[in-house]
């Protein structure tokens, strides 16, 4: 039997592709090009690493929860510390990979899409360190919900165009991302956020993003003396759980779970449950689940957390659910909540929502699969960004008070 | 009855032997409504079109611009329907005989099923279809359900396409080859770019017969300018601009002002 690790695109089974408009082919062509060229090159994998060591803070470090595991049934729990990277999240990982491709490339400009900003801040960021000019494209929806970021952002000398057309949230900023890409395409290279879109971004990002669970693989073996029993990540697009999934889809005896943003409730309109409520379709460049109508139009999602809220998910993650390798399972907002609380709470860490939706996911494994079972989270980012929705959300300020 | 609609490339061909160019007319459906996107497109015929290319709305249309994506947006809040194109094409076919072509994105097709939606396009009387966001190499199923039911599948060449893509395309493609004018999406400009002529006499080397220019295209000098080296013009933006500020009369007038640069003298 073939590796499942071994996976390269264009297709995963029936999904992923290159559904493309022909005028950003060539570049596309181009970006493949480049990065099956920086597989095999030994400058390229060690000025990546090098970056990740004395930039990013790599490795992350590993943070067993005994607290926030006596609400999860008493199983082990073990977070993955991407929350630690430079710029809070598992993004930077993928974005300075990207980065130094459109060095290589010799293009001059980078622009982006981003929903809670984590992906945009990162951009922003390799942007700054390497010299390349930036745009980020975010819809007004998240403009306003991640305010933080958007000046975080601007602060790092991106240019931030909030995206007025469509559902103006994550989908939108993609549209008009690619919009932009078409029409500059000779000094800009785009660097997709997740791993979505067409081939080769989905293979190219689980890639930059697999040293998570090649980490945490053998640190939980350190650690444990085992592997764990499930491995458990948010899914939006799908970057952080594919990252952390990856190093271990060839071991059969460990059980993997995604966890979707089922906002409202999956029998409500307002979910961004891909996996779960989605049929196959095309979407940004690739084939997978789509929340789409009947004509295949696609119906806006719906989530707290800004980097879920997302219509489609990546074609990895269609492939891995339909051969049963990997579980998809919702998240409401209500549960996503209550479990950053509690994590910050029992343990003094404050989570990104996003990952938060993960966190509710293992409290529900963990009273499934009991106190001998070890559970891997994928703690994805870290909730800085959050506060003012948490505070709002707990209603935790004070009546009048406003900081200046 | 429906008769059968003149065929994209004979009409191309009348319009040359008469020492004209071709002037291909888009509008979306269903903009403002569905009446009037019919009764449109009519006018559009009956004011210097030679070709129809009638669009379908779409959530996430990457390869527009705004002044397209504020009416598809329009025509879907107002409850725009797959179907729909289906009853424009045969209420147009039925008042006016000239060639209609679907520009659609790709997903629609595919929830509707292929085979189904070309069966019915051909039902309708329509002439094809015209694929923005996927190119041949993606395109294997449409391929084989256009030359089952004869529709014309219009791809889109960029001046960025390399040689080979470009033979490729030319292969796939009947009825024209969407040359695109510009690296860039939908929308008035005031230089149709040089590539434009660059990329049709590219596409003429990889042995393509029939070449139409779109994208930036917006007055009769533009149209007339591009007949020099191609066959067709195609013009979108500034028809939607039209129809959205003056409605059929504004509409009426800047098509007609627009086939008036069709004449190759």
């Amino acid at each position: 039997m073939t590796a499942l690790r071994n996976e390269q695109g264009p297709y995963f089974g029936e999904y992923g592709g290159r559904y493309m408009p022909e005028s950003l082919i060539a570049a596309i062509d181009e970006i493949t090009a480049a990065y099956e060229a920086s597989k095999s090159d030994p400058v390229f994998r060690d000025e990546l690493a090098e970056l990740h060591r004395t930039y990013t803070g790599r490795p992350s470090i590993i943070t067993e929860v005994p607290r926030f595991a006596e609400h999860a049934g008493g199983a082990r729990i073990i977070l993955k510390r991407e929350d630690l990277n430079h710029t809070g999240s598992h993004k930077i990982n993928n974005v300075l990979g990207q980065a130094l491709l459109t060095k290589r490339l010799g293009k001059t400009r980078i622009i982006a899409e981003t929903g809670a900003g984590q992906h945009g801040v990162a951009t922003a960021t390799a942007a700054a360190l390497f010299g390349l000019e930036c745009t980020i494209f975010m819809g007004e929806v998240d403009t306003q919900r991640q305010a933080l970021n958007v000046a975080r952002m601007r602060l790092l000398g991106a240019e931030v165009v909030s995206v007025t057309t469509g559902s103006r949230t994550l989908k939108d900023a993609i549209n008009e991302a690619y919009r932009e890409w078409v029409t500059s395409v000779e000094t800009t290279n785009y660097v997709f956020g997740t791993a979505a879109g067409p081939h080769p971004f989905p293979a190219m990002v689980r890639d930059f993003q697999k040293i998570i669970g090649e980490e945490a693989r053998q640190q939980v073996l350190e650690l444990t003396g085992q592997l764990p029993d499930a491995v458990v990540a948010c899914v939006g697009g799908g970057s952080n759980a594919i990252g952390i999934f990856h190093a271990f889809l060839d071991d059969p005896g460990v059980r993997l779970f995604g966890f979707e943003a089922a906002g409202d409730g999956v029998d409500t309109d307002r979910h961004a449950a891909s996996i779960e409520r989605g049929r196959p379709g095309v979407l940004h460049g690739a084939r997978s689940y789509l929340l789409q109508d009947e004509d295949g139009q696609t119906i806006e999602s719906h989530s707290i957390s800004a980097g879920l809220d997302y219509p489609g998910v990546g074609p990895e993650h269609a492939w891995l659910s339909d051969i049963g390798r990997a579980t998809y399972l919702p998240a409401t907002d209500t549960e996503a909540m209550e479990a950053l609380r509690l994590l910050s709470r029992t343990e003094g860490i404050i989570p990104a929502i996003e990952s938060a939706h993960a966190l509710a996911g293992a409290m529900r494994l963990g009273h499934e699969l009991g106190p001998d079972a070890v559970i891997l989270v994928n703690l994805s980012g870290r909730g800085d960004k959050d506060v003012a929705t948490a505070g709002r959300w707990f209603d935790l300020f004070d009546e009048g008070a406003r900081q200046e | 009855m429906i008769t059968t609609a003149p065929t994209v490339a004979s009409i191309i061909a009348a319009r040359k032997a008469a020492g004209h160019g071709t002037f291909v007319a888009y509008l979306p459906v269903g903009f403002p409504d569905l009446a009037t996107s019919i009764d449109a497109a009519v006018a559009l015929a009956e004011n210097g079109a030679d070709i129809l290319e009638l669009g379908v709305p779409y959530s996430d249309p990457v390869m527009d611009g705004l002044v397209i994506q504020q009416a598809t947006q329009h025509a879907l809040a107002q409850g725009f329907r797959l179907r729909d194109v289906f009853t424009a094409v045969e209420a147009i076919r039925a008042r006016v005989d000239i060639p209609v072509l679907v520009m659609t994105y790709w997903n629609p097709v595919m929830q509707y099923g292929v085979d189904r939606f070309a069966d019915a396009l051909v039902s309708a009387g329509g002439s094809g279809l015209i694929t923005p966001d996927i190119t041949p190499d993606s395109a294997a199923d449409w391929i084989a359900t256009s030359d089952r039911t004869g529709l014309d599948r219009v791809f889109l060449a960029a001046p960025t396409s390399t040689d080979a893509r470009l033979a490729q395309t030319v292969q796939a493609t009947r009825g024209f080859v969407y040359a695109v004018s510009t690296m860039g999406i939908t929308g008035l400009r005031i230089d149709v770019d040089a590539a434009a002529r660059t990329l049709v006499s590219r596409l003429e080397k990889a042995g393509s017969e029939i070449n139409c220019v779109g994208i930036g295209i917006s007055n009769a000098d533009q149209v007339h300018q591009v007949l020099q080296y191609a066959d067709g013009a195609i013009v979108g933006t500034a028809l939607v601009k039209a129809l959205a500020d003056g409605g059929i009369d504004k509409l009426a007038q800047t098509a007609a002002a627009l086939a008036s640069g069709t004449s190759l003298d």
